[in-house]
């Protein structure tokens, strides 16, 4: 297993642009392919979506791919023995909601994703309050939490998450639910300052991160972004491992143009 | 006729047709108060959202609602009802189309509007502070009701409250009123959605309750004749009053629900809404059995059938009606 936080900070630091697409896990029979594809043409990092019913954070592209991958017959336990059976060479972050992680069951999910070679969990339905049973079992399992802060987080409450996020800390560039924007939230910018002040884990902004250009306006401040609507979108249109790798190279280019 | 004595608390009479009324009235003032301008919510029989659009137009805010696209066509009254009132209904194709999807779509709206919109739950669900707050604004037809029953019985309480259970706000409104008492409470859910009775601990929406869900954790559909009890979890209050054993949670099917519904028509007429018609449904059941003769029985009715109406027609030609 390749641990998420030092890997990303010494890129980070190397002066690298971090990016880190997100994939449906179990979305169409070739996901584990497209995957690869996406680590061979410039990944970071990779965030795998475990479908869960009723995915509150997600806008109606990743909703359809969650829809897709349980018709398909998709379980958290299924996705995660797909993601090690993928042997990527670069950290992975499973993405899912809390209810598929307390049905499994706190223990067993932390060492179900360390087994696999899983370096870190992102619940965003679990919030601070809440976290620490989780958390203890994650951090046992050197399992990284990567925490959220929303443009409406309050400041003191930013220092609170960035102090208990491991990995990274996603910045979330704009209030509202993942999917394509025309443009950039106007507000990733300030978060990012904000999360800035308080810790020095690596940033990255997602939510509405879509086009080459917003992910360069978007490392102007951060650290890395997180795509996926737009990624996914291609996968949902059938594209496969060639159309995910083509729109990864781009990301990767325009970043790394900085 | 059944051998018992009962009493039911008339929320049908209610404004607007349900006891939804006293839970946005409270939210919208709340609205007005943090400065906000907009209402979301959701809505499954669509009697949350005609109380939404009718506070949302007597306190002059925006109302948007959504609504499951099955749900607005088996409830095409009420959509039409929500739209003369100026609120603009959403239908929601996502999922099973029904009220948890509505649920979902109310939470993603309010994400990105939440600095002017207030998101206007109708049940006792989703984090707290709404289950609480539900509860509180709905408390007023247990507290009406055990007054009224203390002054029909002599100043005793009724044997036995039952009410519906969906997500659950007028049952949690009435056992409020009850919870010090001897009665015993009776929450009823419809079989195809019984929550309290069928589901295990989950997440979802931002409470901790029973949930109707698979091995792995995926919620699963509830499916009822009532659009209003059609969702795969109760209120975490219910949860915790099954599992202290202050109340208990029975089942009513679709067949049971519309042979009550009639019989309350005919013996009374009263059209009472289909999800009422499920507790009144358990009481016809279980009367001369787990409900002893000459008992007395408080039912709430929590809001009026005209709603269901022209659905009720189509499932008696169609013989849902078990017959």
């Amino acid at each position: 297993m390749i641990a998420l936080e030092p890997w990303l900070r010494a890129r980070r630091d190397e002066g690298r642009k971090l990016l880190v697409p997100y994939v449906m896990g179990g979305m169409s029979e070739d996901w584990v392919e497209s995957l690869q594809a996406v680590v061979a043409a410039g990944a970071d990092a990779v965030e795998v979506g475990i479908p869960f019913s009723d995915p509150m954070m997600d806008g109606p592209v990743i909703q359809r791919a969650g829809v897709h991958a349980l018709d398909r017959g998709a379980t958290p336990a299924r996705v995660v023995d797909d993601i090690a059976s993928a042997e990527l060479a670069i950290p992975v972050a499973v993405m899912t909601y809390y209810n598929i992680v307390f049905r499994m069951g706190h223990r067993r999910m932390a060492r179900s994703l360390r087994a696999a070679g899983i370096g870190a969990a992102i619940v965003p339905d679990l919030p601070l309050e809440e976290l620490d049973p989780w958390a203890a079992e994650a951090d046992a399992a050197e399992v990284a939490t990567v925490l959220l802060v929303a443009p409406s987080t309050p400041q003191a409450r930013v220092a609170r998450i960035c102090a208990r996020s491991r990995g990274f800390v996603y910045a979330v560039a704009r209030m509202g639910v993942t999917g394509e924007r025309e443009s950039l939230g106007s507000d990733s910018a300030d978060v990012v300052r904000r999360i800035r002040q308080v810790t020095d884990t690596p940033v990255c902004v997602g939510v509405g991160v879509s086009t080459p250009a917003q992910a360069r306006t978007a490392c102007a401040v951060a650290d890395g972004v997180v795509v996926g609507s737009a990624l996914v979108r291609r996968l949902l249109e059938g594209g496969g491992p060639d159309a995910a790798a083509e729109l990864v190279g781009q990301l990767r280019a325009a970043i790394d143009e900085m | 006729m059944l051998g018992l004595r009962v009493l039911l608390k008339r929320e049908d009479l209610v404004h607007a047709g349900s006891h939804k009324l006293n839970n946005v009235v409270g939210q919208a003032l709340l609205t007005r108060r943090m400065g906000k301008r907009r209402l979301v919510a959701e809505t499954g029989a669509g009697q949350h959202g005609v109380a939404a659009a009718t506070a949302a137009a007597l306190f002059g805010l925006e109302c948007t609602v959504y609504m499951g696209e099955l749900d607005t066509e088996r409830q095409e009254l009420n959509v039409f009802r929500m739209e003369l009132l100026g609120a603009e209904v959403r239908p929601v194709r996502a999922g099973s189309r029904t009220l948890k999807d509505a649920v979902n779509e109310a939470l993603r709206d309010w994400v990105a509007t939440v600095d002017h919109t207030h998101y206007c739950i109708g049940s006792v669900m989703g984090p707290h502070p709404f289950p609480y707050m539900v509860r509180e604004l709905q408390r007023v037809v247990g507290d009406e009701a055990r007054e009224q029953c203390r002054a029909l019985l002599g100043g005793d309480d009724p044997d036995f409250v039952v009410a519906c259970v969906g997500g659950g706000s007028n049952a949690a409104g009435t056992f409020a009123g009850f919870a010090p008492t001897r009665s015993r409470l009776v929450g009823v859910e419809a079989a195809g959605g019984a929550a309290a009775s069928d589901g295990i601990p989950g997440v979802l929406h931002g409470m901790r309750s029973l949930l109707l869900q698979d091995e792995a954790g995926q919620i699963l559909e509830a499916e009822s004749i009532s659009a209003g009890l059609d969702y795969p979890g109760i209120g975490p209050e219910h949860a915790h009053l099954a599992a202290s054993g202050r109340a208990r949670y029975e089942k009513a099917t679709d067949a049971e629900a519309l042979d009550a519904f009639r019989l309350l028509a005919r013996a009374e007429g009263i059209l009472a809404a289909l999800e009422p018609a499920h507790a009144l449904a358990w009481v016809v059941r279980e009367a001369g059995q787990a409900v002893p003769e000459g008992s007395t029985v408080l039912i709430t009715l929590s809001g009026r059938g005209d709603k269901d109406v022209a659905q009720v027609r189509e499932l008696l030609a169609a013989g849902r009606d078990g017959r």
